[in-house]
């Protein structure tokens, strides 16, 4: 039986009990009751993320600034990359729609490539978000922590945030990104003591500059900091990492199950299996979970990343 | 797809005509997919953790009364957390906590959600089976998983969580904080999750085959009350156990990954933790959204047994059956938008706080509608005592005697001075421990024969029924005025504070009906066990009840009915209804006419 076939006459009430009053089978009303469910943990999670940096947001650091790689190009390409595994992302979705609309024209073979390709698409997002993970953790400019744990970062005369290679090594010698080097704190410290046109200043939207003598007695009791761990992050708020890698996780870890749930479809759609049961229900159960992991990626890419 | 009505008959029938494909042990008693077997699992786990959570109050209540003591029982059970005899201070918390986790989770929601569910919506429907029998048996399985960890964190050398049932950080965030924080913690976690994971398999079973596998002629309008409780309570716990999960694993995070989300500005022994930037108020939030909404899952189905027990024993019709259906939706509304009254004085905006107490208030209204209902039903009625109408008699007592205080707390300029002391342990013991215990006993001595096909010992049901209401008031009525003198909840001990000391004859009265309560309920243990073997065979239909359940024979046999499954025809709640010219009941010389029967010609259904 495929989709939305009901079996009874038409003149009865379809609440009336003998029949299935949403036109779904079980499964698919589980999954979209799921589904729910699992929208209300995000729900929670994305709620948590909004008080908190409401709490702090006179320094919670701006994704602009933070996510400015791509891979294989230098310079400043802010956002450019999480824009394109949104679009990856959002693309296997189509791609799904048509495994499921094939799926019910009973097109084994156009359902095997476009599932296929949604598989690739999911592949292609939890590589990338790995590849985000891992410049986050390295870090790119460093930061300085001052004693009362404000993450503040290096500014050149015309308020632009440079890296401690930067710094350390000269404009000219120096790297945009720190890469691997690590700088110790006397290094980064004496070669802002020498140069007087550098300031520092604290990330956010509003972030202000602090003044020269300022900034000279904040460093006696300061601390550099690279790249990004649970405890404290180069980029600003400590909170500002943990929920980085809370919620981008808790989605990839959706988008890798997702992976392997469609998987497990393909490799039965191969064997024949849903020609043989006569519908391709599963593939379409397996769509509305895919569907829903995009749609929650649209709202966290949305609040962490464009607000 | 095999799940339609029409072809799992033909399976049915097939197995009748070819005999019934041999059942193991295994697969009958243990990974049983049959919905009455779940039931029963899902009742006598229910049951183990309920002996372990009030033996855990009998040891508390032992300390509150006699500060300080010797008791050989202590050092029996509690062991080297009870040095002498005498518990300390820290296995105090532990048993607080762990009481407050096992009757709220796992008797009063998977106890009493899980078994009658399981056991009633596919027979109260006209159904074979739930939707997914498989996800069924999942269901009870990480139930029992997460029992059995809740249990085992009890032999921790730490010992287990002991922050509170609603573990607020963060005193449950650093292991640091107090020896229950540590390994106890983590269990207690654990547990939970894999506690929510079955709440949603089972929830999700629930309202699906509601939906879905209702027989011919079951509207929504003719199903039983039970099962519109039973179906609002799986969507409630759909929608708000999610969020729990993610307080849950907030916290796990803060304690295992080095996070802040619950953590600022902490100073252990002089030295100030990394932690910067979290809110424990966050955890409040989070946490209060399910945990207001859990309340009525434990109430909610408790209610709807009694609204069917009630009915069938008063030999009336529910009055007011649409308006009980609409208030059970209202409290499932109004229950997403109430859990700030938990939070009054954690320094929420005022503004909020008195929106909060609006909306809290605003329960008052649907609650009132139940409990007039059941007044109106027992009016007049020609009433059978039976073991479960006492304990559903029972549960509107406490429903509204307990009610009555939760407008006192509702209120955020009262609630301020009892916040946190007696006053409150009194409220919500009384109104969602009591009634839904009543609710869960009524339910087990009506439908025992159903389960196991014999009766209880209705005797017996009256001690234990005289036995628990006594003491229940015994205990829980004094504690309204300890609350009102002042005196905080989850202190292990007053002794330090002079103008506590007139009420220590109080804490001795109130043990002493706590010590009769526990007595009773191994009156029903054994009438219990002792009926599943030596009871009197039940008829197929003991309460001359409307139901679908009671057509189906004593034996259990897979699928529930042995030929054709019934077509229903009126609602649930024909009783004592008179013929077209008042001369005799519709089916004359019967005073129930059962969901089977056809409307007479010119007969009115009832339920408009």
């Amino acid at each position: 039986m495929s989709t939305t076939t009901v079996n009874m006459p038409q003149d009865k009430k379809v609440w009336g009990g003998g029949s299935r009053p949403l036109g779904s089978q079980y499964g698919k009303l589980m999954m979209w009751f799921f589904l729910i469910s699992d929208a209300l943990t995000f729900s929670g999670f994305l709620a948590a993320y909004g008080m908190i940096r409401f709490k702090e947001s006179l320094t919670w650091p701006v994704a602009e600034e933070v996510f400015t790689h791509f891979p294989f190009l230098e310079g400043n390409h802010p956002l450019l990359y999480v824009a394109l595994m949104t679009f990856i992302l959002i693309m296997s979705s189509v791609t799904m729609v048509l495994a499921v609309h094939a799926g019910n024209h009973m097109n084994k073979k156009s359902v095997t490539l476009w599932m296929l390709l949604t598989i690739i698409g999911g592949l292609i997002f939890v590589g990338s978000q790995a590849w985000e993970w891992y410049h986050f953790i390295v870090g790119d400019k460093g930061g300085i922590e001052l004693h009362d744990r404000t993450i503040v970062h290096i500014v050149n005369a015309d308020g632009e945030a440079i890296s401690f290679s930067q710094v350390v090594h000269g404009m000219e010698h120096g790297h945009k990104s720190n890469h691997h080097e690590v700088f110790s704190k006397d290094e980064v410290f004496g070669a802002f003591k020498a140069d007087n046109t550098l300031a520092l200043k604290v990330p956010g939207k509003a972030g202000e500059t602090m003044n020269r003598s300022e900034a000279l007695a904040a460093l006696s009791q300061a601390d550099v900091v690279q790249g990004a761990n649970m405890k404290r992050n180069e980029y600003g708020h400590q909170q500002f990492a943990n929920f980085f890698f809370f919620i981008t996780g808790f989605h990839g870890f959706h988008v890798f199950s997702g992976v392997v749930i469609n998987f497990i479809i393909f490799y039965n759609v191969l064997l024949g299996t849903y020609e043989r049961r006569g519908h391709y229900d599963m593939v379409e159960k397996v769509g509305l979970y895919w569907h829903f992991v995009d749609l929650v990626w649209v709202f966290v890419f949305t609040f962490f990343y464009l607000v | 797809m095999s799940d339609t009505t029409t072809s799992k008959n033909t399976h049915f029938q097939d197995e009748l005509m070819h005999g019934h494909h041999e059942e193991t042990f295994i697969t009958k008693y243990v990974f049983s997919t049959d919905h009455k077997m779940i039931g029963k699992q899902f009742l006598i786990t229910g049951m183990v953790m309920g002996v372990i959570g009030v033996m855990m109050s009998m040891f508390f209540r032992l300390q509150l009364a006699w500060p300080e003591q010797s008791f050989a029982i202590l050092e029996a059970f509690l062991g080297e957390w009870a040095p002498g005899g005498v518990m300390n201070p820290e296995i105090y918390l532990a048993l607080v906590t762990i009481h407050g986790t096992i009757m709220v989770f796992f008797v009063l929601t998977a106890g009493l959600s899980g078994t009658f569910s399981n056991l009633l919506i596919p027979l109260q429907i006209g159904a074979r089976d739930m939707a997914s029998g498989f996800i069924n048996m999942l269901s009870y399985w990480f139930f029992f998983a997460s029992s059995i960890i809740m249990v085992a964190s009890l032999f921790v050398t730490t010992g287990p969580a002991s922050a509170g049932w609603t573990i607020y950080p963060p005193l449950s965030a650093l292991p640091q904080a107090m020896s229950g924080s540590g390994l106890g913690m983590t269990l207690w976690l654990v547990s939970m999750t894999l506690f929510v994971v079955s709440s949603l398999l089972g929830a999700l079973n629930y309202i699906v085959t509601i939906l879905n596998m209702r027989t011919k002629g079951m509207s929504m309008t003719r199903l039983p009350l039970t099962i519109w409780a039973f179906f609002t309570t799986a969507i409630i716990g759909v929608l708000s156990f999610p969020v729990l999960v993610s307080a849950v694993l907030l916290l796990i995070f803060d304690r295992s990954m080095g996070t802040s989300f619950y953590l600022s500005d902490i100073f252990i022994a002089g030295e100030a933790l990394h932690n910067t930037g979290g809110s424990p108020i966050l955890f409040e939030h989070l946490f209060w959204f399910l945990g207001h909404p859990e309340v009525y899952i434990i109430i909610l189905p408790a209610l709807g047994i009694t609204s069917e027990v009630i009915a069938t024993n008063s030999r009336k019709p529910i009055f007011g059956y649409r308006a009980m259906i609409g208030s059970i939706l209202a409290i499932a509304f109004l229950s997403f938008i109430v859990w700030g009254h938990h939070m009054f004085i954690t320094g929420m905006n005022p503004f909020l706080g008195s929106v909060f107490t609006f909306t809290t208030l605003l329960i008052a209204i649907p609650s009132a509608v139940k409990a007039f209902n059941y007044i109106t039903t027992l009016w007049k009625g020609n009433l059978q005592f039976t073991p479960a109408m006492l304990f559903s008699i029972g549960l509107v007592s406490t429903f509204v005697a307990g009610g009555l205080t939760g407008i006192i707390l509702g209120d955020s300029a009262l609630d301020i001075n009892v916040h946190d002391t007696y006053f409150v342990v009194a409220h919500f013991h009384i109104v969602m421990g009591l009634s839904a215990i009543f609710g869960m006993f009524a339910g087990v001595y009506h439908w025992f024969p159903k389960m196991y096909g014999r009766r209880m010992n209705k005797k017996l049901g009256y001690v234990h029924f005289w036995l628990s209401f006594i003491s229940a008031y015994g205990v829980f009525f004094p504690m309204h005025f300890l609350g009102l003198a002042g005196l905080p909840r989850r202190y292990y001990s007053n002794t330090a504070f002079p103008m506590f000391d007139n009420l220590a004859d109080i804490n001795v009265l109130i043990t002493f009906f706590a010590i009769i309560g526990g007595i009773a309920m191994f009156i029903f243990l054994f009438n219990f066990f002792y009926s599943i073997f030596r009871g009197p065979v039940a008829t197929q239909n003991p309460w001359n009840s409307n139901t679908l359940e009671w057509t189906t024979p004593v034996e259990h046999v897979h699928g529930n009915w042995p030929g054709e499954i019934p077509e229903v025809h009126r609602w649930a709640y024909d009783y004592s209804k008179p013929n077209a010219d008042g001369s005799d009941y519709v089916i004359p010389g019967q005073d129930y006419a059962p969901q089977t029967v056809p409307l007479a010609p010119g007969e009115e259904e009832g339920g408009h």
